[in-house]
């Protein structure tokens, strides 16, 4: 055989199952979605093509209000992610020396060795009305009564903050290991304080590793079902929610598939969003992760 | 005269398992350049790194510009390092670097350009400011290094070895362009380096520096011809070491044999007495090559020797002898004359040197004995 077609065939095949999952896995399933979401079911066993899926969507309050909430608190939720994990991962690329530093990443870890539910769980434990914590505040006689710590925003984000948190501690890591601390001691010498050297050197260097966590903890959270809906109880209104709905208990898989299209659409375009606002080119920040 | 611009008075740091500045007490004048040279983990980079203020001493103080910086961080010393790396900041462009540290101190936008410009243009680099740092070749990333401290005006430039990522031939250029600097600023200088020959061409004073002392501290020729102690002999400038004992002494000079039984004069450095353990170093330009014992200086003790090889180098071309008794290596200098170009390989040779100018000291400990 002619050694060039030896070659590509080789290549071929490795890359055949990247490609098989590529394709069997993500594109078909939404070119099939994207034909569900644009038909309307006329009668039974009969359909027609229509907007009406999309219509619905921007007719009914509850939906694009849950909608919106979901990229508001997404967004609340990266950011706190951010602010949580930078400290994180200056201490652990920057203060800790070699095996301190291994052991503070093994620590963060860990708790995904356990499953997102059984995580999620524990949380419930913790939080509930006859749960851990309120128990405690009760005995430090800071509430009267055992309080309700589950159902409510904050708690959501808590939840969605811990599940993302390495995900974003991963790439700033990175990207502040190749950060030279030369040029840190050398921003210092010429009259920076602290503050000064976190804006002008660390963050514009660190951006590619801080826009590649974002973006990643920001998908994960705008997608994310099992927390929202564990911590959140009922008042969760998470989008991922009301598409499980749509599917799964109305059985309308037509509207299920125009959410679903709906929520891809706002993850693309805050991700475009936060590239423009930040001036980073998607190329180089996926380098970074 | 002025206070100086920097003194360290008995400035110590220790390290978990060792001293790593021991007791260091020096003055650096206003305008000149200072030198400390040392091979590495001699302690100089920690010495520079409290003067810059990343380290604290652990004793002792450094006052700069008369005032002293005790609990005086880095961002507020009257000091700017130029470091090993360089350090540019390579998310800014260059005039943005030299412009950084005014910045910093709140000088409004126009006067930060009209100063980092200036600047840029009087290390030769006018047209630079909007390039990227990584455009820039090595010696104009140098260059932008010190415009961007000296921008500050400080009291004290410190360099970190600065030329030694430098290739061999720009490294002799920029030697030469921070000396031209330096005197044009008029701002003292603080340079570290391993390297002798940038210390001897750069500096006005030289501290050279072992295990966390000065061993010597003087000017570059001081340092090369009247070397203090055996260290600063063998580590500045090229020397040929003899090991032996003192036979007999004579006024100033002393006769030493070596154990193989040498005899060779030299002049006494510190306290040697007969019998005592001592080192020799002969520089390889004091000592006079000839074809015949005739040729050389009548008043000079005569030796023979045979060429081993010939070690061409244009101007500082040498020859290396074995001494005929004892086959010690002896290295002298060729003259520039050509008179030896057709030197060859085991040929019998005579060389002689002045006893006066060959420095005999006692023996640093462990050191007896040793075949130089």
């Amino acid at each position: 055989m002619d050694p060039r077609w030896h070659g590509r065939l080789a290549l071929g095949l490795l890359l055949a199952p990247a490609l098989l999952w590529l394709g069997a896995l993500i594109i078909l399933p939404h070119v099939d979605l994207a034909v569900l979401s644009f038909r309307e079911r006329v009668g039974p066993r009969q359909y027609a093509a229509s907007l009406t899926q999309y219509k619905t969507f921007f007719a009914e309050p509850l939906y694009w209000h849950v909608f919106l909430r979901t990229a508001v608190m997404s967004v609340v939720a990266t950011f706190l992610t951010l602010l949580l994990a930078f400290p994180i991962a200056w201490i652990i690329a920057k203060l800790a020396r070699g095996r301190a530093g291994s052991l503070l990443f093994i620590i963060c870890l860990i708790p995904f060795w356990v499953s997102e539910t059984v995580r999620t769980l524990g949380w419930m434990i913790l939080l509930r009305e006859s749960g851990v914590l309120p128990a405690l505040l009760v005995k430090l006689g800071l509430t009267a009564m055992p309080v309700e710590l589950l159902y409510r925003d904050a708690t959501i984000l808590v939840g969605l903050v811990y599940t993302s948190l390495l995900f974003m501690v991963v790439p700033l890591v990175s990207s502040l290991e190749s950060l030279d601390d030369s040029l840190i001691e050398a921003a210092y010498d010429l009259g920076s304080g602290g503050s000064a050297i976190l804006r002008t050197i660390v963050i514009p260097h660190a951006a590619p590793g801080i826009t590649a966590g974002c973006i990643v903890v920001f998908m994960l959270t705008l997608g994310n079902y099992l927390t929202p809906t564990l911590l959140g109880g009922k008042n969760s209104q998470w989008f991922t929610e009301q598409i499980y709905t749509q599917f799964i208990t109305r059985f309308n898989w037509e509207q299920g598939a125009a959410f679903g299209f709906l929520l891809l659409a706002l993850s693309t375009a805050l991700v475009i969003l936060g590239l423009r606002i930040s001036g980073q080119r998607f190329g180089d920040v996926m380098r970074r992760t | 005269m002025s206070t100086p611009d920097l003194v360290a008075d008995a400035v110590v740091k220790r390290f978990a398992d060792h001293v790593a500045v021991d007791t260091l007490s020096f003055s650096v004048e206003r305008g000149s350049f200072f030198s400390i040279l040392g091979p590495s983990g001699c302690g100089k980079t920690t010495l520079l790194r409290m003067i810059a203020g990343f380290i604290a001493p652990d004793g002792g103080d450094i006052a700069i510009g008369g005032k002293s910086m005790r609990d005086v961080p880095p961002n507020r010393r009257p000091v700017n390092m130029v470091f090993q790396q360089l350090a540019l900041f390579p998310m800014m462009s260059v005039g943005e670097n030299v412009a950084f540290g005014l910045a910093r101190r709140g000088t409004p936008k126009a006067e930060r350009l009209r100063r980092s410009n200036a600047m840029l243009e009087r290390v030769g680099l006018g047209n630079a400011a909007d390039k990227r740092v990584d455009e820039l070749s090595g010696g104009q990333r140098q260059r932008v290094a010190i415009a961007r401290s000296l921008v500050l005006e400080p009291t004290l430039l410190l360099l970190d070895e600065p030329l030694g990522a430098l290739d061999l031939k720009l490294r002799e250029h920029m030697k030469i362009e921070l000396k031209q600097l330096q005197a044009s600023f008029g701002t003292t200088f603080v340079y570290i380096t391993h390297d002798q020959s940038e210390a001897l061409v750069l500096s006005d004073h030289v501290g050279v520096m072992s295990h966390g002392r000065f061993e010597q501290l003087g000017t570059p020729q001081d340092l090369y011809y009247r070397p203090q102690t055996p260290f600063v002999a063998g580590f500045v400038g090229a020397n040929n070491r003899i090991v032996g004992r003192t036979t007999q002494t004579d006024g100033a000079l002393a006769e030493i044999a070596t154990a193989d039984g040498w005899v060779v004069r030299a002049l006494k450095i510190g306290a040697v007495a007969v019998g005592d353990a001592v080192e020799v170093f002969v520089r390889p330009e004091v000592a006079t090559l000839a074809r015949s014992e005739a040729q050389l200086p009548p008043d000079q003790p005569r030796h023979a020797g045979e060429v081993q090889s010939v070690l061409f180098d244009g101007a500082n071309s040498a020859v290396l002898l074995q001494e005929a008794r004892t086959r010690r290596e002896f290295r002298i200098a060729l003259p520039q004359t050509g008179q030896f170009s057709d030197l060859q390989p085991r040929e019998k040779v005579a060389f002689s040197f002045d006893p006066a100018r060959a420095a005999c000291f006692p023996a640093r400990n462990g050191t007896a004995g040793q075949n130089a």
